[in-house]
């Protein structure tokens, strides 16, 4: 009987430098995460999260350790693990629907075959109306819709997020989260989310991953409600619960005091 | 140099003219910005100057050539045509007398007779010669004095003013001159126009144009003549895009491709195209082969490094968004590599078209029996400078139309470039 689920054992990364040395971007990462599961990685820059998402979307190759997704060993991009990025991944010689119906007519499927699940995928997203739009012509809050749409529409196991609300303004972003939320619970994923913003590491993570920097590691582990509190309901209350406060100032000086390492280290070099 | 004058004086009246006076209050968004200066967006183009600037030229164009389409009281003045007058005194054995010289200045191309003159009183005669406009002609006025050149005929004074030879003295008709050995020269007032040989009428290249189109020029209508130039353009430009754009493909895409070509592409790319028609026609003669793969070279390495730029442009974030949903090498190439490249092949195209069109009529001017520029370079020769200049607006028209269109194909092809 194989695991379901993602398994990330003793992942080590590291870079070498076009000077002769090398940077070791990731230490002995090991996790593990079950079917259906959120987790929302937080960090200063430069603490590998990044990397630790390409690596188990297979774009990059880990010097040591292995990933096993649900069974098998992970080699290389696959359409079981979709990816989200933060913006600019759209293309722009699609219109909305064939960039959402990408994944199927690459894998030869029939129109016949993918159109309704795609135009179900547009709804849920709001996007009816644009589907011929292109998507140059579209904000950037639509066009993130478009690109969970795409993700979704190719039905993966795990859905990987690179910060996909950094560029989104405030009130959309604040949207964006619900719609996540909604799509995670309908779609029962496994989502890994890499954000910079505390508070959304807090509304979306079911699990939450505080990452340290130099050598990128995971520092600390939270298993969060507010993530199945906030399904359905409006974020803004969520955010009144008096754990999240406490917990979001924990994390905060956390990270504050991983910068101040870090300046003090590079004033010292 | 009055030219540049009227021009610049036309160019500052018609601006304070339309600006102050002509100019109703602005209603696009430009109007509401307080700041303008600085600011590219708010330039654009003012359509009313585009429109004075065009009729400017053809108005001067026409004003300095005497042209019928520009009301004669704009013309600038003219050469001196009629009968001019002026008197000389000559001398000979110790006695003086004054005689008077008509000269009949004529269109250059007309036939017209000497006119009529009384021969006067004295011994020196009156004279009456022809002079073509803008032409200069001897005036023996000896030949018919009572006292010849052999009684020690010497011309000491034109309109009382005196003259000696390599002098001149200026009449209200032209110059007269005396040559160094003693002979009048007239050279009528020539004005400010231009003669046709130099620059003809615009009326005169209309009917030029009109003349060829229907009767053609050296054995090929005017149709075979454009129709071949661009006819070896498109060839060219084809062949050049067919290699050019998979190896610029090749050369994003592969590290040994890349390397091997890189030397060779950067070595010719700058390497003018007009410098290889000496050779290209050492290797392949003067007919039609030569022309097209010297058009082929032109477009060549605009092509192959448009095309390389295209795919190198690709962010690495939509090639990885595309694996991750489920794409193949092919499927990523056709997808999204080469969408993705195709404003770059656009820009690199619409250069390639418009270095090929000017590297056509260079190759035409070395030596074509057809073609826009064999036409020009023939017609040089004979001083037939109403077919040059009808070349260069056929020529400039087309190249203007080519670009044209390929900004059309452009924008109904790839509607999402610069929109990223």
């Amino acid at each position: 009987m194989t695991t379901r689920g993602l398994t990330i054992e003793n992942l080590s990364m590291r870079f070498d430098l076009p000077n002769g040395g090398s940077v070791q971007a990731l230490k002995d990462v090991s996790l593990h995460l079950g079917e259906g599961e959120l987790l929302s990685v937080l960090g200063p820059s430069g603490c590998g999260k990044t990397t630790l998402l390409n690596i188990v979307a297979g774009f990059l190759a880990p010097t040591e350790g292995r990933l096993v997704l649900n069974g098998h060993p992970v080699k290389g991009p696959d359409a079981e693990r979709g990816m989200v990025f933060q913006q600019g991944a759209l293309f722009e010689w699609m219109d909305v629907r064939a960039n959402v119906s990408f994944g199927p007519r690459m894998a030869g499927r029939s129109e016949r075959d993918w159109a309704e699940h795609v135009d179900h995928l547009l709804d849920v997203v709001g996007l009816r109306d644009f589907k011929s739009k292109a998507v140059y012509e579209l904000s950037g809050g639509m066009q993130q819709r478009v690109a969970l749409a795409r993700c979704l529409a190719n039905d993966p196991d795990v859905i990987l997020m690179d910060e996909p609300l950094g560029a989104l303004d405030a009130l959309t972003r604040e949207k964006m989260q619900s719609l996540v939320l909604k799509l995670w619970k309908e779609t029962g994923k496994t989502i890994i989310l890499i954000t910079h913003s505390v508070e959304e590491a807090l509304l979306l993570g079911e699990r939450l991953l505080v990452m340290a920097p130099r050598p990128g590691r995971i520092h600390k582990e939270y298993r969060l409600p507010f993530a199945d509190l906030g399904v359905g309901q409006d974020l803004r209350e969520v955010k009144k619960h008096p754990d999240f406060a406490v917990k979001r100032e924990e994390i905060l000086s956390m990270i504050w005091d991983m910068e101040e390492e870090i300046m003090g280290r590079a004033e010292e070099a | 140099m009055i030219v540049f004058l009227l021009y610049a004086v036309i160019f500052v009246v018609s601006f304070v003219v339309v600006k102050f006076v002509a100019t109703k209050a602005a209603t696009d968004f430009t109007s509401l910005k307080t700041v303008t200066f600085g600011d590219e967006s708010a330039v654009r183009p003012n359509r009313i100057a585009s429109v004075i600037s065009v009729l400017t030229i053809f108005l001067l164009w026409g004003a300095f050539t005497g042209s019928k389409l520009v009301p004669g009281f704009l013309h600038a003045p003219g050469p001196f045509m009629g009968d001019a007058v002026f008197t000389y005194t000559a001398e000979a054995d110790g006695q003086r007398d004054d005689a008077t010289v008509t000269v009949r200045v004529f269109e250059v191309g007309t036939d017209v007779d000497a006119p009529e003159v009384e021969p006067g009183d004295g011994w020196a005669k009156n004279d009456s010669d022809t002079v073509g406009a803008w032409r200069s002609g001897l005036i023996r006025v000896d030949r018919n004095d009572e006292l010849g050149r052999d009684d020690g005929h010497t011309v000491v004074a034109v309109n009382g003013q005196p003259i000696a030879p390599g002098g001149s003295v200026q009449t209200e008709f032209g110059r007269v001159g005396m040559s160094p050995k003693g002979t009048l020269n007239f050279e009528p007032a020539k004005g400010w126009q231009m003669e046709p040989i130099w620059l003809p009428p615009p009326e005169a290249v209309w009917s030029r144009l009109n003349e060829i189109a229907s009767d053609g020029y050296r054995d090929s209508t005017l149709w075979e003549h454009l129709g071949w130039s661009l006819f070896r353009v498109i060839v060219g430009f084809a062949f050049g895009a067919l290699v050019g754009i998979p190896l610029g493909y090749a050369m994003g895409l592969s590290n040994w491709f890349r390397g091997w070509f890189d030397p060779i592409v950067e070595f010719m790319r700058p390497v003018p195209p007009l410098a290889l028609i000496p050779l290209v026609i050492i290797w392949a003669g003067i007919g039609e082969t030569g022309k097209i793969i010297l058009l082929f070279l032109a477009a060549l390495w605009i092509m192959a490094i448009a095309a390389r730029a295209g795919v190198s442009g690709v962010a690495i974030s939509k090639v990885h968004a595309a694996y991750s949903l489920g794409a193949s090498k092919w499927q990523i190439m056709r997808h999204v590599i080469v969408p993705n490249s195709l404003p770059e092949i656009f820009t690199g195209a619409r250069v390639a078209m418009g270095v090929c069109w000017g590297t056509v009529v260079a190759a035409e001017l070395v030596a074509a029996e057809k073609g826009a520029g064999m036409m020009i370079m023939v017609a040089s020769k004979f001083q037939l400078t109403d077919i040059v200049i009808m070349g260069i607006i056929l020529i400039g028209v087309i190249g203007f139309g080519i670009d044209i269109l390929m900004r059309l194909a452009e924008k109904a092809l790839v509607p999402w470039k610069g929109r990223v």
